[in-house]
């Protein structure tokens, strides 16, 4: 299409408001100039899909994703922002309202609104619970209202304070999509109690996430992190300048055999995937003159403390193809015991990858980096993703009984420093016993999982007092059989499996990249 | 000690709808009830190894092993692809995928889920048919330093007689009883059994502070749950106020035989029959949350 026409498209597009036409005119005017220089090698990977630059752009302004402290900000004021240091709880809120609209992302809204607890809690002094539930409240419509994303995320915990079971009340309450919320849970901090809360909360609304404290302060110095977006861990004040990943399915088409592609395939790909990384980094530092801006001037990000994240996808799909599985068909749903996420030797194959890009990550300098090093990263996956499966997960509508699931994948998780998006997904029968959510959230965690996010869903496999059906055969049943309730079934049904189709109102540019009609 | 083994019919290593908190669920193969409305009446009789079944299984999962002029059926999971011929083709309406667990196994098992789970649930089939092997599992987890704090449920048909109830209590966290009807004849006519023992064992557990949950099956027009509701609510509420009083709403999916003519209770009439229980002052009660 030629450059004008997509333009025309997306300001006549009905369904996007003025604001996304805008962002999308700013992503096709960043597309319409020369991508940086990269080696024609680089260049054919990216074509083949088997590196992905996430679609940031051309020519990077901003890095992917920033995290102000937001401590600091609200302690010395902002003179950029003609602001001075907070005395009370309103101001806090208030400058907070204001500094969120100048933090910048890929997703052009702040995927980062701090440690809300670390920020809040100094300004509580001589108010009631009840006028911080009503503030927050207020606050927490606030925020999805006008940052409406799903990415915009906020982390309280682990330890037990009021601003924290406010807004785990609140946001229960609320059910909104934004913001995101990381629960941070330590077991030498924080009372089962708490937990319990948060684990509710999962039933409710399929939040909060939960962050294995202990493991990912480990992973960085006295000055913290916070998590991100869906599930990345980052410094605090700093941030990621990139996150480039690259498609395991794709390395493992490319390798001869097992041994091929921990030789050769994985190596090579690794090292494009650090060329693209290198040329973008550079830029955004280099040219772009973002480390002008006054959150560096000011002190809240430190140019040091942003890295690259080497992202990864497409484990499932690597493991089943170097180990000559067949495609998994419906037919072999059923019984897919040699397949990725339900095999030892599948599972263990897959640890060795991630093993193996962790020495890769580690023993490979970049310019612009945490301590000179990019950080592993399993990603999520974007809306554009066919056929291939995100991060290291085992693949939708395959998943083993949540035991098992978190058993096959437990191992991965020390390795992704940058986080590790996994989602499991709980049948509705979890809804009644929050218990139950809470027992398998914490032997997920005491078993080395970094973060524990669960989906309620309505499976289509569903126990009925002693035994599993499935919600889909019981359909075909009643039609063939009485036909009373069928209606009631199908309401019923649709009401279940409502919440996973619930999509969020704005569409979230970090799932859907770029600008397709 | 003796080396018990116990009949299996399924395992699931997670569950929610089995007491509090999440569970290992143990179904045990075999029921001394004969339920008109059974869902599962493949797991009401065992095996008795005829061999019936072999040649009609499409993938060979099946064979008949004889050794010392006994035959035993083998199953064989990997190649079974739950087609379920070999349960319509039993004579005995049995299942020949059963397997035989040592109280060792289910421990190994136990203990590989042990931090994810609050506690296991033995159900059936009608589990107090294997007592012995469930005191001794019990016992064993209990005297397990890294197991002890497993909570150890029963879900039982109520038919177990005092005296085995008093073999079990010690080692016994808690029950879930179904109660299949108000009136003798009605019990008789659905189960085939008297309730009696049903009555005992809810008077003897709830004594003891180790009844969960009691669960009644509505079958409008069958069961009399409605019909007969000022005894039942009387009855229901002098058991302790933390029992769960839990409603399950019949449905056709598995069901054979004359129960197929019985009419499905709507959720309309799962609410009708809750809020006339709860008119009468029952608490705790929990209603389904899918009509399937
Ligand atoms: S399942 Fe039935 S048919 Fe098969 S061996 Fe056992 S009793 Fe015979
Ligand atoms: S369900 Fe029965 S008949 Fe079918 S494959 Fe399995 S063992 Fe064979």
């Amino acid at each position: 299409m030629a450059f004008q026409d997509n333009l025309v498209q997306i300001i006549s597009d009905p369904n996007l408001s003025p604001k996304q036409k805008s962002n999308y005119l700013a992503l096709a005017a960043e597309a319409s100039l020369p991508y940086l220089s990269i080696s024609i090698a680089v260049n054919q990977a990216k074509e083949a899909g088997i590196i992905c630059d996430m679609f940031e752009g051309h020519a990077p302004f901003k890095p992917r994703y920033v995290l102000p402290d937001y401590v600091k900000f609200l302690q010395q004021g902002s003179q950029y922002l003609e602001l001075s240091p907070v005395q009370d709880f309103d101001e806090a809120l208030n400058a907070l309202t204001i500094i969120y609209h100048h933090v910048p992302s890929v997703t052009s809204i702040p995927v980062y609104l701090g440690q809300l607890d670390d920020i809040l809690l100094p300004y509580t002094d001589g108010i009631d619970a009840e006028s911080i539930y009503r503030k927050l409240k207020l606050f927490w419509i606030m925020l999805d209202r006008t940052l409406s994303d799903a990415f915009m995320h906020v982390n309280i915990g682990p330890s037990d304070n009021i601003i924290c079971r406010t807004i785990l009340r609140i946001d229960a309450e609320l059910k909104q999509i934004a913001p995101n919320l990381t629960f941070m849970y330590d077991p030498d901090i924080t009372p089962d109690e708490l937990l319990q809360i948060a684990a509710s909360n999962i039933c409710e609304c399929s939040k909060p996430h939960i962050a294995n404290y202990p493991i990912h302060a480990n992973a960085y110095d006295g000055q913290g992190f916070g998590i991100v977006s869906c599930y990345n861990s980052l410094p605090l004040a700093g941030g990621a300048n990139t996150l480039v990943r690259l498609n395991l399915k794709q390395v493992a088409l490319k390798a001869l055999n097992i041994e091929d592609f921990f030789a050769n395939t994985l190596p090579h790909y690794c090292q494009l995937t650090y060329e693209l990384i290198e040329s973008r980094a550079r830029f955004l530092h280099e040219e772009s003159n973002f480390f002008n801006s006054f959150l560096v001037k000011e002190g809240l990000i430190e140019e040091s403390r942003f890295a690259p994240m080497f992202g990864i996808y497409g484990m499932a799909e690597a493991v089943n193809i170097l180990q000559g599985n067949p495609e998994i068909t419906e037919d072999s749903l059923d019984k897919p015991s040699q397949y990725y996420g339900h095999n030892q030797a599948a599972n263990k194959l897959g640890h060795r990858i991630s093993k193996a890009l962790d020495t890769i990550i580690k023993s490979t300098p970049v310019t612009y980096g945490y301590h000179g090093r990019a950080l592993l990263h399993s990603q999520g996956g974007i809306s554009l993703d066919k056929d291939v499966t995100p991060g290291v997960r085992i693949p939708y509508g395959s998943e083993p009984n949540p035991i098992a699931h978190i058993q096959a994948l437990a191992e991965h998780h020390q390795y992704y420093t940058s986080g590790i998006s996994d989602i499991l997904t709980i049948d509705e029968t979890v809804k009644s016993n929050p218990q139950a959510m809470f027992q398998l959230c914490k032997g997920a965690l005491s078993l080395g999982f970094r973060e524990f996010t669960a989906n309620v869903a309505s499976n289509d496999l569903v126990r009925v007092t002693g035994y599993m059906i499935k919600l889909s055969d019981i359909a075909a049943f009643k039609q063939q059989g009485s036909r009373t309730n069928t209606t009631g079934l199908g309401a019923e049904a649709a009401a279940n499996t409502g919440m996973l189709n619930r999509k969020p109102r704005v569409v979230a540019q970090e799932l859907s990249p770029n600008y397709a009609k | 000690m003796q080396n018990k083994l116990a009949t299996v019919s399924q395992i699931q290593p997670f569950s929610c709808v089995d007491g509090p908190g999440s569970r290992l669920v143990i179904f045990l193969q075999g029921c001394n009830y004969n339920c008109k409305n059974c869902h599962n009446p493949h797991t009401i009789d065992l095996c008795d190894h005829c061999g019936d079944c072999v040649p009609t299984c499409p993938t060979q999962a099946l064979t008949l092993v004889t050794t010392e002029g006994t035959s035993r059926i083998d199953w064989d999971s990997e190649p079974c692809t739950q087609c379920d011929t070999c349960l319509s083709v039993c004579p005995k309406q049995s299942s020949p995928k059963t397997r035989q667990y040592s109280v060792e196994d289910l421990l190994v098992l136990i203990h590989n889920q042990r931090h994810f789970i609050n506690g296991i649930t033995i159900s059936g089939g009608e589990a107090s048919l294997q007592l012995a092997f469930i005191i001794e599992l019990f016992k064993a987890i209990k005297s397990n330093k890294e197991l002890s704090h497993l909570t150890c449920m029963l879900d039982t048909n109520g038919s177990l007689s005092i005296n085995g109830w008093h073999k079990l209590l010690p080692y016994l966290d808690s029950a879930m009883i179904d109660l299949k009807a108000w009136q003798e004849e009605t019990h008789r006519y659905i189960t085939g059994r008297d309730h009696h023992r049903v009555f005992q064992s809810l008077r003897l557990l709830a004594e003891h502070g180790k009844l969960y949950e009691v669960r009644l099956l509505h079958i409008p027009g069958i069961s009399d749950f409605d019909s007969e509701i000022e005894a039942v609510a009387t009855y229901l509420k002098q058991l302790p106020n933390s029992v769960r009083v839990k409603l399950n709403a019949f449905q056709h999916h598995g069901v054979t035989g004359e129960a197929r003519q019985w009419g499905t209770c709507s959720e309309e009439q799962m609410k009708l029959l809750a809020s006339a229980l709860s008119q009468r002052g029952v608490g705790n009660l929990v209603l389904p949350s899918i009509y399937l």
